[in-house]
């Protein structure tokens, strides 16, 4: 556990130390966000039917970005022969690398989200289920797409083929995100797909690792 | 299966079963195809359109168990290292993907007569969707590596993991009501289809079989080929000049 997070607190602190890279996450995500005012026009009632499933949409694309360097750099510097080297098994590893991930664009996502929201004149009653469903999102996000940047390391045009293996698997997660929410807007309870989605988060959060760790010993050999 | 683990036994017997697997195919689409167009009734709802239905069933299955073998060959791959395995992965994914598309394209074109529209964002058309880009994402991850092993065992890993979705496409339109019609040739009261529509369907479906078998066994042979063709000129180059191959 202490090499665990010992690689976390190196991940995180690697990730500060960027600077300004380390928000561009949260940039991309409202300046992405920000496009639909002006291509969709900007009436209030239009937008405030369609706000919840941008802040959703662009979410999804916003933890995309980071995605492609999530073992990139380990790879090209030899750190993650070292890190198959420790003590810490590579399924560990793969999860230290995704709840890095989470907490440097999840999170955030998570705290710029209620901005967008304002921007895109979100009703005020959304914002919490959206929050909450927001909560249950993104960890599915970061876990799909880890294995996704495992499976794409090395590979030619990485992050271009890492965005389109990637995000068809995405869209159950979107699927039932905004089912909780629209049940919400309708007045029912968004019990069922708040559910489901912490059932998708659980069954990814068991199987994703090892699928992650089988990929990386691919890369290693 | 591990007595037809030998590349070269494999050879052997699908040069054998080929031809007749081939005449056997274009004999049934020759009868299917006549029972489809001119031996079956209109229905009468839908008129003529319903013989969209002899193609678009039959496509959409095979587009499904294209899956699941490409789902049993890319366990059987990283589980067993069964050297077909991964050859066999290899050659079905672009033909399922075929099969998808045309499941698709023949059902936009009868949903525009009878639903109004090409497209709707159904659950079943969404899954079938995702299938599509599932097998286009197999296919691309196959040749993004310099390193052909590391591309197979990587889009396996994509393969197993779409697995997930073929019970959401069978059961998409029994959990959600939605446009697509639920199922009604395999039920549990016996199908609700009329005799004379059942044999021309049942025709093209066994005949879409044989020749996903045939195109499968067809596309093994070729990618088998083209790896000893591979493996000849390299050691051709290599008695040309011995040792400067490292």
């Amino acid at each position: 556990m202490n090499a665990f997070s010992a690689l976390l607190r190196r991940d995180l602190r690697l990730g500060f130390r960027q600077g300004i890279d380390a928000l561009v996450v949260v940039l991309f995500f409202l300046a992405a966000g920000a496009l639909f005012p002006f291509a969709l026009g900007p009436e209030p009632q239009l937008l405030a039917r369609i706000a919840a499933g941008i802040v959703m949409a662009m979410a999804a694309l916003a933890s995309l970005l980071s995605l492609d360097r999530l073992f990139a750099t380990d790879l090209e510097d030899g750190s993650l022969d070292a890190l198959a080297l420790s003590p810490l098994s590579l399924e560990l590893v793969a999860l230290a690398k995704v709840l890095s991930h989470w907490l440097m664009t999840g999170l955030p996502l998570l705290v710029a989200a209620p901005v967008l929201g304002l921007l895109l004149n979100l009703p005020t009653a959304l914002y919490p289920i959206l929050l909450l469903s927001l909560l249950a999102v993104t960890p599915a996000l970061s876990l799909l797409g880890g294995l996704g940047a495992a499976l794409t390391l090395g590979a030619r045009r990485g992050g271009l083929l890492l965005a389109f293996v990637i995000l068809p698997l995405f869209i159950p997660i979107l699927i039932l995100g905004m089912g909780a929410v629209s049940a919400s807007a309708q007045g029912t309870s968004p019990a069922t797909a708040l559910e489901l989605l912490l059932a998708l988060d659980l069954a990814c959060l068991a199987l994703v690792p090892w699928a992650m760790a089988m990929a990386l010993r691919q890369v290693l050999r | 299966m591990h007595r037809f683990a030998n590349p070269g036994r494999f050879l052997r017997l699908a040069t054998r079963i080929q031809p007749w697997l081939k005449g056997l195919t274009a004999l049934g689409f020759a009868l299917g195809l006549y029972l489809a167009l001119w031996g079956s009734p209109p229905d009468y709802q839908q008129g003529e359109t319903v013989r969209i239905m002899y193609i678009h069933v039959p496509a959409a299955w095979m587009a499904l168990l294209a899956y699941l073998i490409l789902g049993l060959a890319s366990a059987s791959a990283l589980i067993w290292r069964h050297p077909l395995a991964d050859i066999a992965a290899e050659a079905i994914s672009p033909v399922g993907a075929a099969f998808t598309l045309l499941a698709l394209i023949t059902g936009s074109l009868w949903g525009k007569p009878m639903w109004g529209t090409y497209w709707v964002w159904d659950a079943r058309l969404t899954s079938f969707l995702l299938l599509f880009f599932l097998y286009l994402g197999h296919m691309a991850l196959l040749g993004a590596f310099d390193d052909r092993g590391r591309g197979r065992r990587s889009a396996a890993v994509l393969a197993l993991v779409g697995l997930i979705n073929l019970p959401i496409i069978k059961f998409s339109v029994d959990w959600w009501n939605t446009l697509h019609q639920p199922a009604s040739i395999v039920r549990m009261n016996g199908p609700s289809i009329d005799p004379s529509m059942l044999w021309p369907l049942f025709t093209l479906a066994a005949t879409f079989h044989l020749f996903l078998l045939a195109v499968l066994i067809e596309r093994m042979r070729t990618l088998l080929l083209e790896a000893r063709l591979r493996n000849q000129r390299l050691a051709a180059f290599d008695q040309l000049q011995p040792g400067s191959r490292a």
